[in-house]
């Protein structure tokens, strides 16, 4: 049988030491009403047939190395060093055990301890974990530890975060008890001051702030805090972590958490999972951060290492009294994101941003040119925008699917937009000619339609 | 700066920091060169960083060493064995990480269209109705990126259905002593309360105990079966019964379904919902904490308040129904971590419905074997020796009478002689707990081994218990200062990381 080792005479053997004869009778304690003869499945195969079923699925599908794809909302197409990939293949990143044997994990510790301060200088808070699921339980996490240290039950969100965040926030802040407000869009497509105050009194404990927000425009952070603050609201900032190379850091404008999904940061997307959370928060804030967090200390010896710290919040000490119940994160994400950090350094990273600013800006310029073809919102953008169509967006969608082209999502009904909508990003990879077909595609379809 | 240099052991030795080996002028990565026209990316300076980002600037090379040499400071599965209860650390298949890193999976953003995922929701239908078959359930959700998320949709469904049925007072929780922290934890995030209850003197549930608990507020009970201490709840049915005519729900904690798979179907046993550790049953690896996956299955009744979108399939064909219209929860942007179940498919297909009920005989027969070894041989003391299935709780109380060391000497020491220490100090209701499972994955040779350390290791408490007091001694570092990290908590780098 495949990954099991024992031959007929081990068992033989095995059973003898035991004092049974039979294997069955290794579970005589299971009640008969309970049993069942066998699982209805089909019988073991080789690993060839495996591969051959598993290659002929994949086959049936198409991603973004078949397409060229300017889709986002959160899951980007950025590159991924190979050096990342082969260090998280070694069996001493894949298959080890949570560190909490800190003498045997101190591989593990450290690139959390790395990754921890990767965190804490993209986002300028001082105090991060080793990984949430995904940006948004990430921010619910957030919005929890938050929540509990100003005691306070409401919660404002802008009408331009995530939609899917906004489910996900939903979802927990009901079974919280905690009431939802929405601070609504301006004209030019960012959240402003008037319209958060608006929402804003004394019961309100946080405030999110998602920059770029969903419709991929640059939020004024610094105002939204300054309002926040005002009610003694704590700012819960959702961040794309590579707009972080240029953009003012959560820490910059007082926020008190910030939270993000950090897949563009080497993760194969994989239709959405396993993706990669971050969260980072202030110093008063560091006994109620969610999940593992690594420290640096020192052996006996007065050897530097690493241990999992701060564990009197976690729910194995806690138990009903934690204020989250993660355990699992997604360690090893985090550790190709490390890398993947490592490889970008200091100049790759700022060249990272600039090189997607680039690309951003090109691809407004090209499309704009395409008669009827306009951008609903004035706001500045970093990697992302809403193009407004003058044919409904889920058709030119699909139409540019046939010129090999993912071409954004359409955004009808999301942060009112409506059907002629259409959420575009671009990453460090598309190239010139990539954007020049894109322009040309969208020019195809609005002249086919006239 | 000059390096120590002193010839040194081959193996482990500590590594810097990343952050203090950055210099100046080194690149690992560049960009893709921009060939269109010069275009202004300018942004107001008020939304712009003072400050660029300060990181270590590394070659290529330097990164990958540096990461290697971190890499061989731990212990993995293909180095020893982790003989570590409730966690079940088997072989992780390399096969399953080839059929992950699949393009035509690995590259599908979570936007596409159903046209391009057809191959992928196909997988995705397979391991649910895998998972159903093995539980014996009718629905299964995918979406929980781990056992902990797995527990709070499992109880957020039972919490959907009391509500639904116009009984909001119920939210009283059963949970037995010997439980998980995460159980207690994720009721509470539910917005339901949990209830302790004392587990029988022999480690199990006793059904008075339960039928005393119950009342018109009961939402359910939380069971892990097997339960912690490697022993079936044998009067789960009357359990159920109970809780059940007391209008609640039962869930079941599946952390240790490698003990009966394809042996009995949590369905029968009377449970409403039941959550699989992918990453234990089903092999995918620990990744030195996740991503793991945990799945939930649930009976028909149930169904409706599962997270959206679901798969549904005609004539060949997949769909992802949205169930526009009905309130359905949800726990993740988007189906939950994909690429874990991926992996699972992977390994159940392999195993086929007879190999993963070998796997259960053989998790079952490695721990008896080695349950047996310990005890008659009296190197380790289980209050109950006469059984279990795939793991065994053992207390360190005589080795802390007679030789004065704790569990936590004893599992030090192992450290030293190459294996991972076992669970300890869990569950809570086993003074000096030592929990131990070898996983079917382990040889008798390994297990005989084992065996031998740990009648090395009692032999040294014997003769000097210091020897244990101070283990580990082999490892890259010694036991840490934990006090210290969590007074002065040095949790990031602070320093400038680029020398000229």
């Amino acid at each position: 049988m495949p990954y099991t080792p024992h031959t007929e005479s081990d068992i033989r053997e095995m059973l003898k030491t035991i004092g049974i004869a039979d294997v069955d009778e290794l579970f005589a304690s299971l009640p008969t009403e309970v049993r069942i003869d066998g699982l209805e499945l089909p019988p073991s195969l080789s690993e060839e047939e495996v591969l051959r079923i598993m290659s002929g699925l994949a086959g049936l599908n198409a991603g973004q190395s078949e397409y060229v794809s300017f889709l986002g909302g959160g899951v980007y197409d950025t590159s991924s060093p190979a050096a990342a990939a082969a260090i998280v293949s070694r069996s001493e990143f894949l298959t080890a055990y949570t560190p909490y044997q800190p003498e045997v994990s101190q591989g593990t510790l450290q690139v959390i301890y790395e990754w921890q301060t990767f965190i804490s200088r993209l986002t300028g808070l001082p105090v991060s974990n080793a990984s949430m699921y995904d940006g948004a339980t990430a921010m619910v996490e957030g919005v929890l530890m938050a929540l509990a240290k100003t005691r306070r039950k409401v919660l404002v969100v802008p009408e331009t975060l995530n939609p899917r965040y906004l489910a996900v926030l939903e979802t927990h802040m009901a079974c919280e008890q905690v009431e939802i407000r929405t601070a609504a869009r301006g004209d030019d497509g960012a959240t402003s001051a008037a319209s958060l105050r608006e929402v804003l009194d004394d019961s309100v404990g946080v405030v999110v702030i998602q920059n770029p927000n969903y419709l991929g425009c640059l939020e004024r952070c610094d105002e939204l805090a300054e309002a926040a603050a005002e009610c003694g609201a704590l700012v819960v900032a959702g961040v794309n972590p590579v707009s972080l190379s240029l953009l003012k850091t959560p820490g910059e404008y007082g926020a008190a958490v910030a939270v993000g999904e950090a897949q563009p940061l080497g993760i194969p997307p994989t239709w959405g999972g396993p993706l990669l959370g971050f969260l980072a928060c202030s110093d008063d804030l560091k006994r109620q951060i969610p999940g593992r967090v690594v420290g640096r200390t020192e052996d006996g010896q007065g050897r530097a290492g690493y241990v999992l710290t701060l564990q009197t919040r976690e729910q194995h000490i806690r138990r009903e009294k934690a204020t989250s119940n993660i355990c699992s994160n997604q360690g090893l994400n985090m550790c190709r994101a490390t890398v993947t950090m490592a490889m970008l350094g200091k100049g790759g990273f700022e060249e990272l941003g600039r090189a997607t600013r680039i690309r951003c800006e090109a691809l407004k310029t090209e499309v704009t040119a395409v008669p009827g073809v306009t951008l609903p919102f004035v706001a500045p953008v970093f990697n992302e925008f809403v193009l407004r169509l003058p044919v409904p967006a889920r058709e030119f969608t699909a139409f540019a699917r046939q010129k090999g082209l993912l071409a954004g999502i359409p955004l009808d009904g999301v942060a009112g937009c409506g059907e002629f909508d259409l959420l575009v990003a671009v990453t460090e990879k598309r190239t010139a000619e990539e954007i020049r077909h894109y322009a040309r595609v969208l020019l195809d379809f609005v002249e086919e339609e006239d | 700066m000059s390096a120590n240099v002193e010839p040194r052991r081959w193996g482990a030795s500590l590594e810097p920091n990343l952050f203090e080996l950055g210099r100046d002028g080194r690149r690992a990565t560049v960009m893709p060169a921009w060939d269109g026209d010069p275009v202004d990316v300018t942004l107001p300076a008020a939304y712009l960083r003072t400050d660029p980002c300060d990181l270590p600037s590394l070659s290529e090379p330097e990164v990958m060493r540096h990461y290697t040499r971190l890499s061989n400071l731990n212990h993995h599965i293909e180095r020893g064995m982790y003989p570590l209860g409730s966690c079940t650390m088997k072989y992780n298949p390399r096969l399953n990480e080839v059929v992950a890193a699949m393009p035509g999976f690995a590259d599908l953003h979570p936007e596409q269209d159903e046209e391009d995922i057809q191959g992928l929701l196909c997988a995705l239908n397979l391991l649910q109705d895998a998972l159903c078959r093995i539980t014996g359930f009718d629905a299964c959700s995918l979406v929980p990126a781990a056992g902990a998320q797995g527990e709070f949709l499992g109880m957020h469904v039972i919490r959907a259905l009391h509500l639904a049925n116009g009984e909001p007072h119920r939210v009283e929780v059963l949970i037995p002593d010997s439980a998980h922290g995460t159980n207690p934890a994720s009721v509470v995030l539910t917005g339901m309360k949990p209830l302790t209850i004392a587990s029988g003197v022999d480690g199990r549930l006793d059904p008075e105990v339960v039928r005393a608990a119950v009342g018109p507020n009961t939402a359910g009970i939380m069971i892990t079966n097997p339960n912690t201490l490697g022993l079936f709840e044998t009067d789960i049915v009357e359990v159920a019964r109970i809780v059940h005519e007391a209008g609640g729900r039962l869930y079941m904690d599946g952390a240790n379904m490698n003990a009966i798979l394809g042996k009995a179907h949590p369905a029968k046993m009377g449970f409403d919902v039941v959550h699989l550790n992918l990453h234990k049953t089903m092999s995918t690896p620990h990744g030195g904490g996740g991503p793991g996956a945990g799945p939930i299955c649930v009976t028909a009744e149930l169904a409706p308040f599962l997270p959206g979108p679901t798969i549904v399939e005609a004539d060949g064909v997949f769909h992802l129904d949205d169930h526009e219209g009905e309130c359905r929860p949800a726990i993740h942007a988007y189906q939950g971590n994909v690429g874990v179940c991926l992996r699972a498919l992977a390994y159940i297909l392999r195993l086929g419905g007879d190999g993963l009920e070998r796997v259960a005989e053989r998790a079952v027969l490695n721990a008896n074997y080695l349950l047996r070894r310990v005890v008659d041989e009296g190197l380790l003391q289980v209050d109950h020796p006469d059984g279990c299935l795939h793991e065994f709780i053992a207390t360190g109380r005589d080795w802390k009478e007679a030789y004065g060391v704790r569990t936590l000497d004893v599992a030090k020491r192992l450290l030293d002689y190459g294996v991972h220490a076992p669970t300890i100090y869990f569950p809570l209701i086993v003074e000096e707990a030592m929990m131990i499972e070898p996983t079917e994955t382990e040889s008798r040779e390994t297990l005989d081994e084992f065996v031998e350390i740990l009648r090395a290791v009692r032999a040294e408490a014997a003769a000097d218990p210091e020897i244990l007091h101070r283990a580990p001694v082999h490892t890259p570092v010694g036991r840490m200062d934990e006090a210290r990290a969590a007074r002065q908590p040095d949790l990031s780098w602070l320093g400038p990381c680029n020398c000229g």
